[in-house]
């Protein structure tokens, strides 16, 4: 590629920086006694601290996949801290109560706690490290009969729902990183919205990691009872630092008969540098099980992490459910990807839709890995999977791993591919119109992904192709 | 103004290459406003390599010579600056851009160009007023609008759209490389009624054709025959039709 696609800028990182917060930390290591150390700062039944155990012991025996397309020093998961929460956060916490530091956090990432500067029309539940520091809207939410609140509040608060759903889409034994999970999750949010209910805003978590060495593992439950429906964002940062972390998170969503999820992320952890030094590593397991008539959507722009493992799926248990995905996914410098989805049509009519938009930039290595399953008794599923990538200069790669499975001979598959480059051809087409070669390369680029941004909600679609913007800064010139 | 003749486009000795083959090979050309130039030529001739080079495709290198417009160094200005200058390509082989919507193509290179000029941007809704008034001069339906640039056109919507572009865009000096090629009687007719529409005493046009055909419906003022690199006959209209009747391969063997 000539200087036009080489060097259109790298801005910096502006989420990178690091809070001055008193916090409250375990030394570095993990053992059954952090585990219980965990449970006993967070006041949890025994119940809960047994199924941690439970998960630990399985995770001793588990071993860390090397089956994605990525590669990375191993890990010491020994020298990560497991617990780190802000001194501050007292349980249960008004919003007023929230430490004015941690406010300013919020409002420097461009979100707010203060009652009357909200988001309008956006629930928020604010993530700092290990604990929830605040969760806006809660009485509006609670007039409709939605509980939206930290994890650790509704195991509290409504342990019955908490214990009847959590590990019922991605059990502690699934995987060796939510097993990890299982037994050191620290907070996350919790969602109900109950029967016929349309939940009347939207509701995100925001993920923030500061503390050093420390992990995130949050574990987030959404449950849409009968004929309810809710759209969910999440977003994340982290402050730049030279050493990798690490973010295992757990994402359950339970859409009951006639129900709709739709969960939308756009991810920005810290990338690492130019070189590769730090940045998130991303090992996050989502999936959701939707009932009878119901769907689920995933809507995910992943611009963040020095490494992305990640595989939103759909169990299409009942008769007649959907199961979407819309991705994007963009690595640029040394960034890793490799995210996907898994569609398991069990259900008969059950219908799944893939789209997946992969951008490689730079040196970084992007790889689509989706799995269909049809099995036997799902009569007339149906999948379309669309999988495209594009190039962005020659050092960088895209890679595609469709796993297919058909055990019912009346379903219909179908799988498209393509891999791009954008051309000097059309770089000088552009310009030769008068536009430059930055607006040439967001335009073609934003082109490439309209079918995932139309899906998300308005003011995030918006946001993402910002970010988009400024993650390939540097890879076009 | 000065007195000494300005052209609007004044080509001295130039020599263009490309991956190190020369291709054009000493051009001298000058074009006033007002004018139509026909540059024909054998295929390999070099007639594409110049429309090329005019616009700034960095794939073509510059080996000699100049090129001034309006009295300006022409070849050493990035691609868009020269567009914004009011110099237009319409492409042999026009580029598709899946996803991005011809309305919003057109509406950014409008607003790119006026902005250059100094002028504010125009309102939505003002654009597509005006865009859809310029597509009945290319016979174009406003579905074409929310149609991804390019992307699944036939070849003569292809050229057509290159057009309505040129429509918007209002060039100075508009170059049509081989817009003809592809084209059946009805799209060529369409096409044509859509340049001689925008021709105007102060912009000039450069139509770079293979075939006579095309001068039948954009009669030019002034026919350059390229043949290996260099311009090896000029003359009026009546050029363009003996070259139809007697072919190249008498210019060639003179040159």
């Amino acid at each position: 590629m000539s200087t036009a696609i080489e060097s259109l800028v790298n801005r910096e990182y502006q989420y990178g920086f690091v809070s001055d917060i008193e916090s409250d930390t375990v030394a570095p290591g993990l053992s059954e006694d952090v585990v219980r150390i965990i449970s006993a700062k967070k006041n949890e039944p025994e119940w809960l601290l047994e199924w941690r155990l439970k998960a630990y012991r399985r995770w001793l025996t588990m071993k860390e996949p090397h089956w994605p397309n990525v590669t990375y020093p191993p890990i010491d998961y020994q020298a990560s801290r497991y617990w780190s929460a802000p001194t501050s956060v007292k349980p249960l916490q008004s919003l007023d109560e929230v430490d004015p530091e941690l406010v300013r956090t919020y409002e420097k990432l461009g979100i707010s706690l203060n009652e009357q500067k909200f988001l309008s029309g956006v629930a928020v539940d604010a993530i700092f490290d290990s604990v929830s520091v605040g969760t806006t809207m809660k009485e509006e939410l609670a007039a409709h009969g939605v509980i939206f609140c930290s994890f650790g509040e509704a195991v509290k608060e409504h342990p019955d729902l908490v214990r009847k759903y959590l590990g019922s889409v991605v059990p502690y034994s699934d995987n060796f990183f939510a097993a990890l999970n299982s037994a050191v999750f620290s907070d996350g949010s919790f969602c109900y919205v109950p029967k016929g209910v349309k939940c009347p805003m939207e509701l995100s978590t925001y993920f923030r990691i500061n503390a050093a060495d420390t992990g995130q593992f949050e574990r987030t439950l959404i449950i849409a009872d009968e004929g309810a429906s809710v759209s969910y964002l999440e977003g994340c940062t982290a402050p730049k630092r030279s050493t990798n972390q690490l973010h295992a998170a757990v994402v359950e969503i339970i859409a009951l008969d006639n129900a709709a999820v739709k969960y939308s992320t756009v991810q920005n952890w810290y990338a690492g540098d130019a070189e590769g030094k730090g940045g998130i590593y991303n090992f996050v397991t989502k999936r959701g099980k939707a009932h009878t008539n119901s769907k689920i959507s995933w809507t995910q722009v992943e611009t963040g992490s020095a490494i992305t493992w990640k595989y939103p799926s759909v169990i299409l248990q009942g008769d007649n459910s959907t199961g979407e995905f819309y991705s994007v996914a963009v690595v640029n410098n040394m960034q890793q990807a490799d995210t996907g989805t898994k569609m398991i049509h069990i259900g008969k009519n059950t219908k799944s839709t893939i789209v997946s938009k992969g951008i490689s930039a730079g040196h970084g290595n992007n790889s689509y890995r989706g799995r269909v399953k049809v099995m036997p008794r799902a009569d007339n599923a149906r999948n379309y999977t669309q999988c495209d990538s594009m190039l962005i200069g020659n050092r960088c790669g895209a890679h595609t791993f469709p796993y297919i499975e058909v055990e019912n001979p009346s379903a219909t598959v179908e799988h498209e591919a393509s891999t791009s480059k954008i051309g000097e051809d059309q770089i000088f087409y552009c310009k030769q119109r008068g536009i430059s070669a930055e607006q040439a390369v967001s335009m073609i680029v934003s082109g490439f992904c309209r079918e995932v941004f139309q899906e998300l909600p308005m003011e995030f679609a918006l946001e993402a192709q910002q970010l988009l913007g400024i993650t390939l800064e540097g890879s076009v010139g | 103004m000065s007195i000494k003749n300005e052209y609007m486009l004044d080509i001295k000795s130039l020599r263009a290459g490309i991956a190190e083959r020369e291709i054009l090979k000493g051009i001298n050309l000058t074009i006033n406003p007002g004018e139509v130039h026909a540059v024909m030529g054998p295929n390999g001739s070099g007639k594409s390599t110049l429309a090329q080079v005019l616009a700034g495709n960095p794939a073509y290198e510059v080996l000699g010579g100049s090129a001034t417009y309006n009295g300006e160094e022409l070849l050493v200005l990035e691609p868009e600056v020269r567009a914004q200058k009011g110099i237009f390509l319409a492409f042999q082989y026009p580029v598709e851009i899946p996803g991005v919507t011809n309305a919003y193509f057109l509406r950014s290179a409008y607003n790119e160009i006026r902005k250059a000029r100094g002028e504010e941007e125009i309102d939505p809704l003002d654009f597509l007023d005006l865009i859809e008034e310029r597509m009945k001069l290319v016979e174009m339906d406003s579905s074409m609008l929310n149609r991804s640039v390019n992307a699944g056109f036939s070849g003569g919507e292809k050229k057509r759209n290159e057009i309505l572009q040129m429509a918007v865009l209002q060039p100075k000096l508009a170059i049509l490389d081989e817009t003809d090629s592809g084209l059946d009687i009805d799209a060529l007719r369409i096409v044509a009624g859509g340049v001689n529409a925008l021709r105007r005493p102060d912009n000039a046009t450069i139509v770079v054709t293979h075939y006579q055909r095309l001068l039948n419906y954009i009669v030019p003022d002034f026919v350059h025959v390229l043949a290996n690199g260099r311009i090896v006959r000029s003359g009026g209209k009546e050029l363009a039709l003996e070259l139809e009747e007697r072919g190249y391969d008498w210019l060639l063997d003179a040159a």
